[in-house]
């Protein structure tokens, strides 16, 4: 018998693809030459749904496409819905945003690590990640009353103004994030297996990762500078002074380096948030029926992953006619076989994690 | 007549279940000790709802997969399936009566000795043995016919292959200060000698350690069934009591493994310090508890690895043993055998 392209099915039900993603692999003595997601497995047709709902009903909708960062998804298409229907959002309002959206990336950002790393084979980094995640979901609860699909935000604003409890549980946890990015560091950053496992890995070069569209933290890791909170400013986020971290091999290490910086940096924009708090409305008056008038609009923002994006039509009823949605991982995703083509098998999962995909946002 | 009953038949056979029971009862504890020692370190609580802080917890499992049903697939080579589980738990059982539990003891006049069966070549047996197991993961990956088990078999051929090397070859500088390859002379020349052969050989006692989790196939070295790879690797398709087996044999080779540790480099059943005057009460404490302490202080070791490194990749892991292991164990071999040729 030969070992000669043995066809892998990686998935559905595989403890490493993230959800249902299914990977068809070719490979040659574990030296992968071919790869093909199949999508659709976590299909719900979000996009159709959204044309038989009101502009409201749809927010809790979108908690559902990138589970993992729901915060972010609302506001995408709470700033498309105000921009269509032209709404300005008071400014405590915004800062309320910007305050949950970077939570919410923070915690977007601690899961990816824990599962990355789980991937690579260092099970307890996943823990100590979902300690911290565990006090921003907690929050979340605290506020809203919700932990993941949390539909946290409305049109026009915020439902809650944020008490003093809640910026003191903020407070705290962000006080407990550098402890506790201390210990994930201190176990992979110098850890020479790890390096092995991630520095040349699933190498994408500045100009490929254009070409192919990415975005977020993978695009940042080939050393790009684009991240919309800086260079298309929304919600207020031109107010707050932050670094936008870059790598520059565009390997796995990058990504991991990137995104342990951008927690850092979401912290320190909560905490420049939560010090100059405008006092003030937090909602705009919307009406309760809201027509919009015919017109149609993309709006983007920097989501956890990525360019999250929508674009939605309207045709002067109480229902958008079409809604569509720019989903950063579903289009990062495609980059998966440039990389993996000729690296070893064990390295597909390395660079998988390292893309940080949901399913729910890649199938909608 | 009754002494001779007693001396030849009686003695030997509660010895050779004891022997056999050993692993498996120290299987039940490695897997309490694993789950709550990683989540200690992962700072979460693990069982601790079946019996006492959840020592009955690996009883409760073990019941589970006894009634778990036995699923065999119709792609798999009927016989090799079934055999390679039993095989593998058969011979890491095996390789354990040549491995001295303790000292001699005194129980109603008669001497028994902790250990099943004395051999000149000890030694050469237990590692001929506990590597003939390999045998019953490649079969299980193979016969199982199924590409994830495939590969899991496959690593696992390459792996134990590159591995033998510096094992082997650190036991020969153990066998230099010895002079013999019997388990029992080497826990007894390092009592001549009063001191550990750890101290005397600490590359030897590194590669051999490194070696010996990777023949286990622990992490970071667990290539074979590396889980968020080829999902479980050769044991894939395995249920129930024959997955049982699997999962009882590698705790086996984790006990097997440090004692061998404890019984080349540190002195098997002896006190610390054997020769030491002022240190001669250590010697009341039975050298059995003395291998148990000084086991499971290793076996907490391959917890705590596991706990915090992740995982090597396959062609790292033949990198580090061909390019570090090999190299280092022949040249650490070279220079012991000139010291003690001059010396």
């Amino acid at each position: 018998m030969s070992f000669k392209d043995i066809e892998l099915n990686m998935g559905p039900q595989h403890p490493s693809t993230h959800g249902v993603l299914h990977l068809e692999l070719a490979v040659d003595n574990e030296i992968v030459t071919r790869v093909k997601p199949f999508l659709g497995y976590l299909h719900r047709g979000i996009e159709k749904i959204c044309e038989q709902r009101t502009y409201q009903q749809i927010t809790p909708l979108t908690d559902r496409l990138d589970y993992l960062a729901a915060i972010s998804n609302n506001l995408a298409y709470l700033l498309t819905v105000e921009k269509l229907a032209g709404i300005e959002v008071p400014r405590r309002g915004q800062y309320i945003r910007v305050i949950l959206t970077e939570l919410q990336r923070i915690a977007s950002h601690l899961a990816w690590v824990g599962f990355f790393a789980n991937d690579i084979g260092a099970m307890s980094v996943l823990l100590y990640g979902f300690a911290e995640r565990e006090d921003i979901l907690e929050i979340f609860e605290e506020y809203i009353g919700a932990r993941l699909t949390v539909h946290a935000l409305r049109i026009g604003g915020v439902p809650h103004d944020l008490d003093e409890k809640i910026m003191d549980m903020i407070r705290a946890s962000l006080g407990t994030i550098p402890g506790r990015l201390a210990d994930i560091e201190g176990l992979l950053s110098e850890n020479r297996i790890w390096k092995h496992r991630t520095q040349g890995i699933g190498v994408i070069s500045g100009t490929d990762a254009i070409e192919f569209g990415l975005t977020g933290p993978v695009l940042r890791a080939t050393g790009i500078r684009w991240d919309i909170r800086k260079d298309i400013p929304y919600s207020s986020y031109g107010d707050f002074e932050f670094d936008v971290p870059l790598g520059k091999n565009g390997d796995v290490y990058d990504r991991f380096q990137v995104r342990i910086e951008e927690i850092r940096q979401s912290a320190r924009i909560i905490r420049q948030a939560l010090d100059r708090l405008p006092e003030g409305e937090i909602r705009a008056k919307v009406p309760r029926v809201m027509k919009i008038a015919p017109g149609e609009v993309f709006h983007s923002i920097e989501a956890p992953k990525g360019e999250l994006g929508f674009y939605i039509k309207s045709n002067g009823t109480d229902r958008p006619e079409r809604v569509k949605i720019k989903a950063p991982s579903f289009i990062n995703m495609h980059s998966l076989e440039l990389m993996c083509t000729g690296s070893l098998f064990a390295d597909v999962v390395g660079i998988l994690g390292s893309l940080d995909i949901v399913l729910g946002e890649i199938d909608k | 007549m009754s002494g001779f009953i007693v001396s030849e038949i009686i003695i030997p056979v509660i010895k050779s279940v004891a022997v056999a029971l050993f692993p498996l009862v120290m299987t039940v504890v490695m897997i309490w000790m694993e789950r709550r020692v990683v989540a200690l370190i992962q700072s979460r609580l693990g069982p601790n709802r079946v019996g006492f802080e959840g020592v009955l917890q690996p009883i409760a499992d073990a019941i589970k997969l006894f009634f778990k049903e036995d699923i065999m697939h119709r792609g798999a080579d009927r016989s090799l399936f079934n055999l390679s589980p039993v095989l593998t738990l058969f011979t890491s059982l095996l390789a354990f009566c040549f491995v001295p539990l303790g000292d001699s003891i005194n129980v109603f006049g008669y001497t028994i000795n902790l250990w099943v069966a004395e051999s000149p070549v000890g030694l050469l047996l237990t590692l001929g043995i506990s590597s003939i197991s390999v045998f019953g993961v490649i079969f299980g990956g193979w016969s199982s016919n199924s590409k994830y088990p495939l590969l899991g078999g496959l690593r696992s051929v390459v792996q134990v292959l590159s591995y033998e090397i510096p094992i082997v070859l650190t036991v020969l500088s153990v066998v230099f200060f010895s002079h013999s390859i019997s388990l029992v002379d080497i826990v007894a020349s390092q009592k001549a000698e009063g001191m550990w052969y750890a101290f005397y050989l600490p590359v030897s006692f590194i590669v051999f350690w490194i070696s010996a989790i990777a023949e286990t196939n622990r992490a970071p070295f667990d290539l074979p069934e590396a889980e968020s790879e080829l999902v479980a690797g050769f044991h894939t398709e395995y249920s129930g009591m024959k997955f049982a087996y699997y999962y009882i044999a590698e705790y086996t080779h984790m006990v097997l493994a440090s004692s061998l540790v404890v019984i080349l480099f540190f002195g098997g059943w002896l006190p610390p310090f054997p020769n030491v005057e002022a240190l001669s009460f250590l010697g009341y404490v039975p050298g059995f508890i003395w291998y148990l302490v000084k086991i499971m202080f290793f076996l907490y070791v391959f917890i705590w690895i596991r706990a915090t490194f992740p995982r090597y990749r396959f062609d790292e892991l033949i990198r580090l043993a061909w390019k570090w292991l090999v190299p280092l164990s022949l040249a650490n071999v070279m220079a012991i055998a000139l010291v003690r040729s001059l010396g």
